[in-house]
C-alpha cells in the first residue's frame, strides 16, 4: 500500500513540480529579479517622484540558482503529493471516485488550501517587504492551511450544515483573528511589482496545484485499478 | 502483471498506517523545502519559497 502511495505521489509531484518551476522560471522570477533590484537598493523608488524606468534589464538565466529552484519546486510539490494521495485513497474507501478528471477538482482544492487561504491575509510576498517575525508567520500559516484542509474536507464530504457551519467558521476565522504584521511599512518596492507578484505566484500555484491533482488522481486511478483487476477471477 | 491477489481491497488499518507514514514524509519535505531557516537551505529555496507564497525571511 505505501509503495503505491508512494509511487503515485512522486510520480505526480514530479511531473507537476517540474512544470510548476518552468511557469515560476517564466512568469514569477522576472518580477522577483526586478523587485530585488529594489530591495538591495540598486533602484530607488520614491511615489510620483520617481523617474526610475520601469523596464529594467533583468539579466538571463542563472544555471545555479534557477536549477536549484528547479530542484526544490519538484520537492516541495512531491511533499504536497505524499498528503494529498493518501487523502485521495481514504476518500476513495468512503465512496468517491478518483480518476484525473476527479483530480482536477482536488488540486483546485489543494491550491484553495495551501496558497490562496494563508495568501488572502498573508498575501505572497515579494523580495523587500515589511514583514512581522517569520516564525510567528509560519505558525499561522500552517495553522490556516490545517483550517482550511478540514474545511475543504467538511464542504465537501461533510451532510448538511452541521458540517458546512463549522467550515466556514474555519475557513473565515484565521483571517478575523488575522496574520502577524509589521509594525511599520518599509517596503522599498513599487506597489506595482508587489501586486504582479502576488498575481503570478496565485495564478502559478493555481495551474500547478490543478495539474497536481490531476496527475495524482490519474495514477491513483491506474494503481488501484491494476488491483482491482488483479483481484478479478480469471 | 501486477501481483496483489489475496485481497480485493486493502485492509482500512493498512491504508491509515502507509497513509499517515506517507503524509508525514510529505510534511517533512515541505517543512526542509519550505520552512525551515537554516542558512544554506534558505538561500537555495530562496526562490521558490517567495514564489510558493511561504513566508520567507
Amino acid at each position: 500500500m505505501f509503495t503505491r502511495i508512494l509511487t503515485s505521489a512522486l510520480f505526480a509531484g514530479a511531473a507537476a513540480g517540474l512544470i510548476a518551476a518552468l511557469l515560476q522560471l517564466v512568469f514569477v522570477q522576472p518580477v522577483l529579479l526586478h523587485a530585488e533590484l529594489y530591495e538591495g537598493g540598486e533602484l530607488v523608488h520614491f511615489g510620483g517622484d520617481s523617474t526610475v524606468p520601469a523596464e529594467q534589464d533583468l539579466g538571463g538565466l542563472s544555471p545555479v540558482r534557477d536549477g536549484l529552484s528547479i530542484v526544490f519546486t519538484m520537492m516541495i510539490y512531491s511533499g504536497y503529493a505524499l498528503i494529498l494521495v493518501p487523502l485521495m485513497a481514504l476518500a476513495q474507501e468512503r465512496g468517491a471516485r478518483i480518476g484525473a478528471r476527479t483530480g482536477l477538482i482536488w488540486g483546485l482544492c489543494g491550491f484553495i488550501v495551501v496558497h490562496f487561504a494563508p495568501g488572502f491575509t498573508l498575501a505572497p510576498e515579494v523580495p523587500g517587504v515589511a514583514a512581522a517575525d517569520v516564525g510567528l508567520r509560519q505558525v499561522w500559516w500552517f495553522a490556516t492551511v490545517l483550517a482550511a484542509a478540514v474545511a475543504l474536507w467538511l464542504v465537501a464530504f461533510g451532510r448538511g450544515w452541521a458540517a458546512w457551519g463549522p467550515a466556514v467558521v474555519l475557513l473565515a476565522a484565521p483571517h478575523l483573528v488575522g496574520a502577524p504584521e509589521p509594525e511599520v511599512f518599509t517596503g522599498p518596492v513599487p506597489t506595482e511589482i508587489g501586486a504582479l507578484f502576488a498575481a503570478r505566484a496565485f495564478g502559478v500555484g493555481m495551474a500547478a496545484w490543478v495539474m497536481l491533482g490531476g496527475f495524482a488522481g490519474h495514477f491513483w486511478a491506474r494503481e488501484t485499478a491494476g488491483r482491482d483487476a488483479a483481484a478479478q477471477p480469471a | 502483471m501486477n501481483v496483489q491477489s489475496t485481497t480485493a481491497t486493502p485492509s482500512r488499518t493498512g491504508l491509515l498506517g502507509a497513509g499517515i507514514f506517507a503524509a508525514l514524509i510529505g510534511l517533512g519535505m515541505i517543512v526542509v523545502t519550505g520552512h525551515v531557516q537554516a542558512d544554506t537551505l534558505h538561500d537555495a529555496a530562496h526562490d521558490v519559497r517567495h514564489a510558493t507564497g511561504f513566508p520567507c525571511h
